[in-house]
């Protein structure tokens, strides 16, 4: 029997096995950042241990950070001791950061693959849910809890229980205007938040094959919000490209060998898995969500359901109270959703393809009055490329703010927040209750609707854009 | 870590599905620094309201808290975990928990209780009739026991040891330091190194 590319991963970093107990794993890459890392470096201090491998090690700071007056100190003092806590603890223990105002600062799911360190085969652990995102790569990645982060700083190993398979294959051609946003939502809302539980996906089959290593980077991202450990696609010449030349990434003979074995990472023709879902790409259409987690969304072109149409008791309760919390009727077309506030950023979508996505659709057009509309690069990379391209010329010509890297509103634990009862278009990766600020309600949606939305002021596509509509007013 | 071998209490009837650590501590209480003073923002948003079931006087003092499936998704901060703890939790009951905060809370000695929806109806039903009607979880038994209400439950061995034990998983880590050593020397040379290039 064949092994899929998750158990070949696994296996190939099996340090320690027992029966009856967990695997003991090595750890690749450790990514921190200043939120989930503090309790961590003081439980070392008081146990008197070190970091084992501070050359697997890397950190940067991007949940507190402000996207406005960087250079100034950071306004809120509680923001900045968490800030300050990091880069002490990096230097004490002689861990690579990377601070606010270095090139290399930003999310840090944004950073790891840019710099070239997130490879195929390899597991990335980060005391942060969305680590998923690495698995685009065909690496073993999940987020983890701060005991483990200390565990992983202390042994760079974690003790871990055994994984079940899911295999998602998406067939087909995803129809124009219709992106990996749209189809991890689509997924998520055909599994439930809960639907992935206990097991490591792995998104396969035409449509995923032809995704680029940035959309690749959004559908695995967002596994965890159907609950699963990890998500992963296997590496092709797609990924080794994307690799190739990377600051971090495997030179000379290094580089062959490096390919040789991704290679052979490849879920086996005879493998199975324990679980199997089949998408057909083709059916496909842009996709927002009406709820409170991500697992409530419908295409652009339905209506609000009904919580009475729910079979599941829990489901229906959590719809209406959804519904209560988000000031939405059932049977209202989610098109007659107006917003107040459109977020472009994050680890989901802050890199440069959702960058020129957005502004490919504002580019000659205006964000509609009343509407506030962020662009918050994923890294300062990212950035830079954007300006180079001129594309923060065509956000601000269009009325949006082209602001610095970080995670800004996608959880607003800097200034970027929803005020209570503001409404968001965001291409973020929760629409949880007060996620992006005190009583803000948040739609999920692609960088193209994002966009689409900021121009008409309710959620939308390009294909509802005319020149028209441009010089309409918003809500006429 | 504070061993858990069994605990008796009253419970509190969370009727809510997909309870993310979103809502169990919102986003600005994760600037602290330390693992403690959580306890004001467990649950903060949903606390506003007088009718929130943790606010009643009769649910005062109740240290097992009993929800609805999917509890615990999203965010992977463990300080979900502390503000639980914090505020006095010491078991939560649930017919499904995300992983992560699973694996956290039993880091920490907050044992997490997987029961089937119709033993979690029960209990609702049970602790919102009686609110004084106590509850045990047993974890050396594996049961959970109420009144008219026993319900065996599943938790790996391993698991289960470490909690009876109250067992640091760092220092059991490293007593197999040899091994540890002997998977690092036999890496291959192309793995990612973060020393600066």
């Amino acid at each position: 029997m064949g092994r899929t590319l998750a158990e070949k991963v696994w296996d190939d970093h099996v340090v320690r096995h027992a029966e009856g107990e967990p695997d003991l794993l090595f750890i690749d890459l450790h990514l921190l950042h200043e939120v989930t890392s503090p309790q961590a470096f003081d439980g070392l201090r008081k146990a008197g241990r070190t970091v084992r491998r501070t050359d697997l090690t890397l950190a940067t700071e991007d949940h507190n950070t402000p996207t406005l007056d960087i250079d100034k100190p950071i306004a809120d003092p509680v923001s900045r001791a968490q800030l300050e806590t990091l880069r002490k603890n990096c230097a004490e223990f002689g861990v690579r950061l990377h601070p606010l105002g270095d090139v290399e600062q930003g999310v840090v799911h944004v950073v790891g693959p840019q710099l070239g360190l997130t490879q195929p085969g390899t597991t990335v652990v980060c005391g942060d849910s969305h680590t998923s995102t690495h698995g685009a790569f065909g690496a073993l990645a999940f987020g983890i809890g701060t005991s483990q982060v200390e565990h992983v700083l202390a042994t760079q190993t974690l003790p871990l229980a055994p994984f079940k398979t899911m295999a998602i294959t998406v067939e087909g051609e995803l129809p124009e205007g219709v992106t990996a946003k749209d189809l991890i939502l689509a997924i998520i809302a055909k599994i439930g938040t809960g639907g992935g539980q206990g097991y490591v996906i792995e998104y396969r089959g035409s449509a995923i094959e032809k995704l680029s290593m940035e959309a690749r980077m959004t559908v695995c991202n967002m596994s965890i919000e159907a609950g699963a450990r990890a998500g992963m696609i296997a590496p092709d010449e797609t990924t080794f490209a994307y690799l190739k030349g990377r600051p971090h990434a495997p030179q000379g003979a290094d580089w062959d060998a490096a390919v040789e074995y991704w290679r052979t990472l490849r879920t086996d023709d005879d493998a199975g898995f324990d679980r199997e879902v089949v998408i057909d790409a083709s059916e496909l259409a842009p996709f927002v969500t009406w709820g409170t987690n991500p697992g409530q969304g419908a295409p652009l072109s339905a209506s609000v359901p009904d919580p009475g149409s729910f079979e599941d008791a829990s489901e229906r309760l959590a719809a209406e109270k959804a519904l209560e919390y988000m000031g939405l009727t059932a049977g209202q077309a989610l098109r007659d959703i107006t917003v107040d506030t459109v977020f472009v950023g994050s680890c989901t979508n802050g890199r440069i393809e959702d960058l020129r996505s957005a502004a490919s659709v504002l580019s000659g057009r205006s964000v509609a009055d009343g509407v506030r509309m962020l662009v918050v690069p994923g890294s300062v990379r990212v950035a830079l490329q954007a300006v180079e391209e001129g594309l923060d010329k065509v956000f601000t010509a269009a009325g949006a703010e082209w602001r610095h890297a970080g995670c800004s509103m996608c959880l607003g634990m800097n200034p970027d927040q929803l005020a209570p009862g503001e409404r968001s278009a965001s291409t973020s990766n929760r629409n949880f209750e007060g996620r992006q600020g005190k009583g803000g309600r948040t739609h999920l949606v692609s960088p193209q609707v994002a966009a689409a939305t900021a121009v008409l002021g309710h959620l939308a596509s390009p294909a509802d854009l005319s020149d028209a509509a441009v010089s309409t007013p918003v809500g006429a | 870590m504070e061993a858990f071998t069994t605990h008796t209490g009253r419970a509190v009837p969370l009727r809510r599905s997909n309870v993310d650590t979103d809502q169990i501590i919102p986003a600005h209480w994760l600037k602290k620094v330390t693992r403690d003073g959580f306890e004001d923002g467990l649950f903060e948003a949903w606390r506003k309201d007088p009718e929130f079931v943790l606010n009643k006087a009769e649910h005062k003092g109740a240290t097992v808290l009993v929800a609805g499936p999917d509890f615990g998704t999203g965010s992977s901060r463990e300080h979900a975990v502390w503000a639980l703890q914090n505020y006095g939790f010491k078991a939560v009951i649930s017919s499904r928990f995300a992983d992560i905060f699973r694996g956290n809370s039993l880091k920490n000695g907050l044992l997490t209780v997987v029961l089937p929806q119709e033993t979690v109806d029960r209990l609702w039903k049970l602790v919102e009739t009686d609110p004084a009607a106590e509850v045990t979880v047993d974890l050396v038994d594996r049961q959970v026991r109420a009144e008219g209400i026993t319900a065996d439950f599943e938790l790996d061995e391993n698991a289960r040891w470490r909690l009876l034990e109250g067992l640091d998983d760092i220092s059991l880590t490293l007593r197999e330091e040899a091994d540890i050593a002997a998977y690092e020397a036999r890496r291959p040379s192309f793995k990612p190194s973060t020393v600066e290039v």
